[in-house]
């Protein structure tokens, strides 16, 4: 085999389009960061380094404006990435601990329904229901409609993890008299805890990142950070924006990160 | 696990103190982007001790389909232009006051208070006038910009150029100026010719936005743009070859007002907004922001030099502008089919 | 969706048997009420009269879909003729979609392979580097774009600074902004599934190949190709479904004008239209049409079974 000069697993022209491939998607990204430190007001024009557009996202004067967008985006991330997981462990339990029950299939495509249906679908029903039964729209509705969306996300990797843990540690539980609560809550748990931590960070990120959903249920005065941004976008591409996102790129770089690593810790004690 | 429901419950309950507590009352102002100054709105919070927030619009049509989506009784204030002042009256979206509930009452030009389409000013104070009309790159584009052909039948060299306002009311009323017919003609051939213009303008057209109109001038994305004066004027302050036409078939010339919305949550603070932006200095604030002429008497000893004489702001003399009219329901019906026409 | 189709063939073992209802029943309350009955809604919605300047009025019309299939003239007494213009957004955006999953295959598979047989440490250092940009801000990464190729924007800038171009090139406001847009805000979820697929390959098949003379390309379009087809298939998929109903790339890139399906919804309950049955209408026909695209992936994900 060694004398073989073809090597099987290369194709002439798959590494410069890999490279190609990082490129396209780093470049615009890089270019939005370098041109958040432009001094200048002109936002093609280089003027040379500087922070003041951080400085005015923190204390110009649209700073209380994105304040509190960027509050109720991560209080809404929170809320909802919290019951998500909550909902979703609960499901993934029912589907891969539970054995055989009725409406178990059913089940299965309704917690997938989510990311099945497009979001610009799920935004305009959101938005007919709650006025329909005349729910004013607001704060709430937007952590109802995020929560409902981010459970397939939660789902995902919480049941991928769940289906790779034997259950032979619960078995060995409930053989010692345990109770199912207490199999599942002192045993099953800290197993998953790598699992539901990934789950719970891809629905906060889900939640963080989703704009089409919010601009239809969100109510009078409550902006999130992608709707308070599109808002400011439309209306030209101001350089405390390219801060904005700036900012926003690191903490979403930094979080998966942390995820990442969580998840390769998990991996190692498995 | 506990920890993250903690941090959730924790997070629930400071939102929920965050809406509840801070200010005496609050106030929910339903406006057009970019229209307000932020420190005048920091000023009333701050005199009357009231929470505002506020939630934008770029259309008179896209703040009738919210409010009629649920959104009404959510809001106090709204700022309509003058055609919607009266179809929100009709379709009853639209408290009323009695002038001695403001102060300030006595501030309104005369001129501005028996009104067409609210006679007598029972639901709504002057706020802003304006003209809609575009603005041209001088450097890019040299010739005539005297005529609304510019718009509607554009030289070559302008194809692919021009933005268009995303306002049905505005675009169908200029192109109505244009061909020389009145707004909401009933005579069927008059619509289908109208309806066969804009067919023909929109090959030249790049783009629909309003809330984009300053954006793609300044940046040079577009050579021609529909716009507002005062916006126009703050186009111009960012970059220089922009010019505001008047062109000779006439513009579109509005009011916008401030209307006190039904089933307001807060209508006392609406009320005491309304008044507050009925004296003189901060009517004048509003002014020497977006750049309109200001509704108020006792104003304009407040404009800044910029606002005086900006050029967006003083029409030549001889220049006609006409208000937009509301059109019936059966003409409306074949608007809207020449509108969607347009935009498919 | 790949991950998630397989296990709902294995029950798994009945440690909670008998809690399995009590535990689903969160996520059928949450997601039937605030999902489920909404779709529901907005199919009967979609059966409604219009009301004059936006919302419904509760009379069954089947106006929402004739007017989306037939145009009757300006004042509405014409004999119905077929109405081009919203097939033509929604082909259109099958056809904006179908470009940007193209564009995604071919710079997306050569990628997912390249991955996939790097050695152990490097490729995840490099699965990583894909997923990075996936976790920022969908907006934000369309903002980026949009500021990337203005005609006054660095690319131009950057072109005509080395001499390659002597005017910009227009890019905005096309539908090649559009697409390109499309293709960057999807192009993770075709490498990932695809590289999925390579990793599971079975190199002995290229090696059987390769004794019996087949060339590389051979190896590649004969052995290869059928044998990550599953994971070509999901990316496609997970490309094309919300690249059809996006909206914001054509709205922050396309100007507005180039409507795509999910501008044309948009416009029906936040713009000037306010044509409630018609913008319930349109989403259920858009949906539909995801449903068979992914009815179709699930027969075959079964058929490969």
């Amino acid at each position: 085999m060694a004398s073989r000069k073809l090597d099987l697993r290369y194709f002439p022209g798959f590494r410069p389009l890999t490279f190609l491939c990082l490129f396209l998607l780093y470049a615009p990204l890089i270019i939005v960061m370098v041109y958040s430190f432009n001094d200048s007001i002109s936002i093609t024009k280089w003027g040379g380094l500087s922070l003041r557009w951080y400085h005015e996202v923190f204390f110009g004067p649209e700073a209380p404006k994105f304040q509190t967008a960027a509050f109720n985006s991560l209080t809404i991330a929170l809320i909802a990435a919290t019951l998500a997981t909550a909902i979703a462990t609960s499901a993934a339990t029912a589907m891969i601990r539970a054995g055989n029950f009725k409406g178990r299939s059913f089940g299965f495509v309704l917690i997938n329904l989510p990311i099945m249906v497009p979001e610009i679908v799920t935004a305009v029903a959101t938005l007919i229901f709650f006025s329909a039964i005349g729910f004013t729209t607001g704060y709430l509705t937007i952590v109802i409609a995020h929560t409902v969306f981010c459970i397939p996300f939660a789902y995902l990797p919480i049941a991928a993890r769940m289906q790779s843990i034997d259950n032979t540690y619960e078995q060995a539980a409930l053989d010692l008299y345990a109770t199912k609560f207490a199999a599942f809550k002192l045993v099953l748990l800290p197993l998953m805890a790598p699992g539901i931590f990934s789950g719970f960070l891809l629905a906060f990120i889900i939640s963080l990142d989703d704009f089409i959903i919010t601009n239809f249920v969100k109510g009078a005065g409550i902006e999130t950070l992608p709707t308070a941004i599109f808002g400011s976008v439309k209306r030209g591409i101001q350089p405390n924006i390219m801060a904005i996102s700036t900012l926003l790129l690191v903490v979403s770089v930094v979080f998966v990160t942390l995820s990442y690593l969580v998840g390769r810790t998990g991996e190692k004690s498995k | 696990m506990n920890k993250l429901l903690l941090a959730g419950t924790t997070a629930v309950a400071l939102t929920l103190s965050a809406g509840v507590a801070q200010a005496a009352g609050n106030l929910s102002i339903y406006h057009w982007f970019e229209y307000i100054p932020q420190e005048l709105l920091d000023k009333f919070s701050k005199e009357h001790d009231v929470k505002v927030t506020m939630d934008t619009f770029d259309s008179n049509e896209a703040m009738l389909a919210a409010l009629k989506a649920g959104k009404l009784g959510s809001y106090d204030v709204s700022v309509p232009g003058d055609y919607m002042v009266e179809i929100m009256a009709q379709e009853g979206m639209l408290d009323t006051f009695e002038r001695s509930e403001m102060s300030n009452f006595g501030n309104i030009d005369p001129q501005w208070i028996d009104v067409g389409f609210d006679m007598g000013r029972k639901s709504s104070i002057p706020y802003q006038i304006g003209t809609t009309g575009f603005m041209v790159n001088r450097k890019a584009y040299k010739g005539d910009i005297s005529s609304l052909s510019v718009l509607f039948d554009p030289p070559a060299e302008l194809k692919g150029k021009i933005n268009v306002l995303d306002s049905q009311g505005e675009v169908m009323a200029l192109a109505a100026m244009y061909m020389g017919i009145p707004q909401c003609s009933t005579d069927r051939d008059q619509l289908k010719k109208l309806n066969a213009q804009l067919q023909k303008s929109k090959e030249s057209w790049a783009s629909f936005g309003s809330d984009i109109a300053k954006d793609v001038l300044v940046s040079g994305d577009a050579t021609v743009g529909m716009i507002y004066n005062g916006f126009g004027a703050k186009a111009r302050s960012e970059n220089a070859d922009l010019e505001y036409a008047y062109p000779k078939e006439g513009y579109v010339f509005w009011m916008d007002n401030v209307v006190l919305l039904k089933n307001a949550p807060n209508r006392d603070n609406a009320i005491k907004f309304m008044n507050f932006l009925l004296e003189p200095e901060n009517a004048a604030a509003v002014t020497n922001y977006a750049q309109y002429i200001s509704g108020v008497t006792g104003a304009d000893k407040y404009f800044i030099d910029d606002v005086k004489n900006a050029p967006e702001l003083n029409p030549p003399a001889g220049q006609k502008g006409a208000f937009i009219e509301a059109c019936s329901q059966e003409v409306q019906k074949v608007y809207d089919t020449i509108w969607t026409n347009l935009k498919k | 969706m790949a991950a998630a189709g397989a296990n709902i063939s294995k029950p798994g073992s009945g440690i909670y048997a008998g809690s399995g209802v009590a535990l689903m029943l969160p996520s059928w309350l949450i997601i039937g009420l605030f999902l489920l009955i909404p779709v529901l809604l907005m199919l009967v919605y979609s059966f409604l009269t219009k009301e004059f300047r936006g919302g419904v009025i509760w009379e069954f019309s089947l106006d929402a879909y004739d007017q989306f299939f037939f145009y009757r003239g300006l004042f509405g007494d014409e004999p119905p003729v077929l109405e081009w213009t919203y097939i033509g957004i929604f082909w259109r955006s099958i056809w904006q979609a179908g470009a940007a999953t193209i564009f995604c295959l071919i710079i997306g598979f050569p990628t997912a392979w390249f991955i996939a047989t790097r050695s152990g440490a490097n490729k995840s250092v490099w699965l990583f580097l894909i997923t990075i940009p996936y976790w920022v801000n969908l907006l934000i990464r369309t903002i980026s774009m949009k500021f990337l190729i203005r005609d006054t924007g660095p690319l131009n800038e950057w072109l005509m600074w080395i001499g390659v171009i002597s005017e910009p090139i227009h890019m905005i406001n096309t539908n090649f902004a559009v697409q390109l847009g499309l293709f960057y805000s999807y192009l993770p979820f075709m490498v990932l599934p695809i590289y999925a697929s390579v990793e599971r390959y079975n190199f002995a098949l290229s090696e059987a190949a390769a004794d019996l003379y087949a060339s590389r390309w051979e190896t590649l379009r004969l052995i290869i190709l059928p044998a990550v087809k599953p994971g070509v298939i999901a990316g496609c998929i997970l490309v094309f479904v919300p690249s059809l109903g996006a909206f914001l790339a054509p709205d922050l890139l396309g100007g507005a004008k180039t409507f795509m399906i999910g501008s044309l919804i948009e416009e029906q309950f936040k713009g000037n239209a306010g044509n409630w049955p018609f913008g319930a209408a349109a989403s259920m026909i858009l949906l539909s049409m995801v449903l068979v695209a992914l009815g179709y992936y699930a027969r075959q994900q079964n058929r490969e079974a």
